[in-house]
């Protein structure tokens, strides 16, 4: 087993917001803490709702935003600030795929110019090569040569996509970070997109960190799944136990409002009321405990640990430690009482 | 579910007193410059008292059209042929004063970004309090007295001290709850709501899907519901339209819809959605593209893409019923096919 490839350790993001109606700064704490590991060639997903700092993480893997605290590794070396050439060689193994590549695709140009224009910018390969090198990504994420001198807006949104995750491999990257790179297209063009991505991780061995709130993607396509409440880690784990065992009553709450395209499997009341709330001033303990219909005293007050509940599932929650201690304990002691001493 | 409530409205048949909306070979043609878009071609369908009807498609495919055509909010480059009844009255070349006494009272709809439907400038509480004046001869006191229950119902807590907040103090779940409030201020009979939940996030989405679900109880509210995910279809659906290319290809209860869904789209549409099931990677696709509205396909406009084609997909598939309360229309099912032979087009199909 090798180390991971990225490593996320006590990631802090506050941004300082001004203009506040009193006149005094205020801080939005995107991220307070915040770990997580992803293996060569995995696919992890970052969940959570509007607020709960997913794209703030993102940014500060693929070094967009410099975190306030903690620090990043890739294969084990501190890349949390790096500067210069070292970070060129750094976004060049880490690569984004946006949501709208409209954005992130210069529309003046030939999609062949996008995705040659990387290729120019590090030196890869020898110039006369680079044009076979472009034909080869548009073949690999399903576009034929004659795309090659369109521009952007001649494209349909599931063809632009194809141009931003092809504009993402040119550099060969070992880690491609994706903020919600399907929410913007139909049903259908979504599985193609999906597709593709299942592909690239089988054939290219690349690791995939998938930022969205659609869960049954997550269910579908992930290896493991990283749930944020408020720029907390509420519960980290494989797809199999979140999604059918998930141990913080945030989890729980988010896994019973997937809306499952099956009318027998009908969500029956809402888990938990109310919002998230505002980031600038995060509840003290448990940042979840406002809306949490198991909450006890402790979680107004103390902030939970990450505790581990299986191989590589941990989750921050009083409630849960607590029930699981007294399985534990209840263990032990018909274990103490059931053992013959003939052993 | 009575199968009369089904049967494509081609015919004269005789309208059910429990039928709210009736639509009959509704055509909307847009007019940009020298083409004509044809975003919505020949849909016929009859919707009863206290149903939530799923109208659902991929972009592009009318349904959206077809809920501004029912509520006469399409622009003046957009002409609308056929019938569309509401409560037995036509609404085709009804005028827009006509219009908009229908409009917030017996029918209203929810759009999918509430700030549009909400004036920033003024309370929450006068925005909800305002339709009912608008439609209603009350006084300001009693509006306001109605307009706090309605808050109250949709689940908008402290109404009262949060009644003249502007809706920018709202978050967006709490917006598309004033939205709602609105449009069920004078009890509609109809409400169209187009992507109501699409903006929201997931635990949200699940409390409106809620709201949604209980105002049909309390009220007998007919809900046409519009949207891309069949998630949300599948969660609070009666019955299910299928659209495709402005072509409605399927009708079935939601049941059905998912579980033994009959035409080659709503097949593919359904197999292309994740599961956990399914081996990574291996989602169905659809090959090709949706057609240009400007000139698009004769016959079936799902057919340059269809696995099953056949030679008749040229000549438009009459919507036919093929088991209770289920109606398709593609050549390839036996139902389509007696439905045009008994209608005359046999003669063309067999040739």
């Amino acid at each position: 087993m090798t180390g991971p490839l990225l490593e996320v350790r006590g990631l802090v993001k506050h941004f300082p917001v001004r203009g506040t109606l009193v006149g005094r700064s205020a801080v939005v704490h995107a991220l307070d803490g915040v770990d997580l590991a992803v293996a060569p060639g995995e696919l992890v997903a970052i969940v959570g709702e509007s607020g709960s700092g997913k794209t703030t993480l993102a940014r500060c893997i693929l070094g967009l935003t410099a975190p306030t605290g903690g620090e990043i590794l890739f294969h084990g070396a501190d890349v949390t600030h790096l500067r210069g050439a070292a970070r060129r060689e750094f976004r060049r193994r880490v690569q984004p795929i946006f949501q709208d590549p409209y954005a992130s695709l210069d529309p003046r140009w030939p999609i062949a110019r996008t995705i040659r224009e990387p290729l120019d910018a590090f030196g890869i390969g020898r110039p006369a090569e680079r044009d076979a090198r472009v034909a080869a990504l548009l073949d690999r994420v399903g576009l034929t040569g004659r795309f090659a001198d369109r521009r952007p807006h001649e494209l349909s949104g599931g063809q632009r996509q194809r141009v931003g995750i092809a504009a993402a491999l040119a550099l060969e990257p070992e880690l491609i970070v994706a903020d919600e790179p399907v929410s913007a297209l139909d049903v259908s063009v979504q599985a193609q997109i999906l597709n593709l991505l299942a592909a690239l991780q089988r054939d290219l061995g690349l690791a995939l960190v998938l930022i969205t709130h659609n869960l049954a993607v997550v269910e579908h396509i992930c290896d493991r799944a990283a749930v944020l409440y408020l720029g907390r880690l509420a519960e980290v784990g494989p797809i199999d136990e979140l999604f059918v065992d998930p141990e913080h009553p945030y989890t729980q709450a988010l896994m019973a409002a997937i809306p499952y395209p099956d009318p027998e499997r009908r969500v029956t009341a809402a888990r938990i009321q109310g919002e998230i709330p505002s980031p600038i001033h995060p509840p003290a303990g448990c940042r979840f405990h406002p809306r949490c219909p198991v909450a006890i005293e402790r979680c107004r007050t103390d902030v939970p640990e990450l505790t581990v509940f299986g191989p590589r599932h941990r989750a921050a929650c009083h409630v849960a430690r607590a029930r699981a201690d007294s399985a534990l304990a209840s263990a032990v002691g018909a274990a103490l009482v059931s053992t013959p001493t003939s052993h | 579910m009575t199968t009369s409530s089904i049967q494509p409205a081609s015919g004269r048949a005789a309208e059910d007193a429990d039928e709210v909306l009736v639509l009959d070979r509704v055509g909307v043609e847009f007019r940009v410059e020298d083409d004509r878009i044809s975003a919505v071609t020949d849909v016929s369908l009859r919707i009863v008292q206290g149903e939530i009807f799923g109208l659902v498609g991929e972009s592009g495919c009318g349904k959206s059209t077809l809920a501004l055509a029912i509520m006469g909010l399409l622009p003046s480059t957009a002409t609308v042929t056929g019938r569309i009844a509401f409560q037995g009255r036509d609404l085709i070349g009804l005028g827009e004063k006509e219009f908009r006494a229908l409009r917030g009272d017996r029918m209203s709809m929810v759009f999918q970004d509430p700030l549009t439907s909400l004036d920033p400038t003024y309370g929450i509480g006068d925005q909800v309090a305002e339709t009912i004046r608008a439609h209603r001869d009350v006084g300001r006191p009693a509006a306001r007295e109605r307009a706090l229950e309605l808050l109250r119902e949709v689940g908008i807590s402290a109404a009262e001290q949060r009644y003249d907040e502007p809706p920018h103090r709202f978050s967006g779940g709490m917006r598309q709850r004033v939205v709602v409030a609105t449009a069920l201020a004078n009890e509609p009979t109809l409400l169209i709501a187009d992507e109501p939940t699409t903006a929201l996030d997931v635990t949200i989405q699940a409390q409106i899907i809620e709201l949604i679900r209980a105002l049909r109880l309390r009220h007998r509210t007919t809900v046409v519901l519009i949207t891309h995910d069949l998630g949300v279809i599948a969660q609070v659906c009666d019955r299910v339209g299928v659209m495709y290319a402005g072509q409605l290809v399927e009708i079935a209860p939601v049941a059905q819809i998912f579980a033994a869904p009959r035409h080659p789209y709503t097949q593919a549409l359904i197999a292309a959605l994740p599961t956990s099931g399914q081996a990574r990677g291996s989602l169905r696709v659809i090959e090709g593209q949706v057609p240009e509205l400007s000139a698009p396909p004769a016959g079936c406009r799902f057919s340059p893409r269809c696995p099953v084609r056949r030679e008749e997909c040229d000549r438009v598939p009459p919507l036919a019923i093929a088991a209770p309360g289920h109606a398709i229309a593609c050549w390839n099912d036996p139902a389509t096919r007696a439905m045009a032979e008994t209608t005359g087009m046999a003669s063309e199909v067999t040739e």
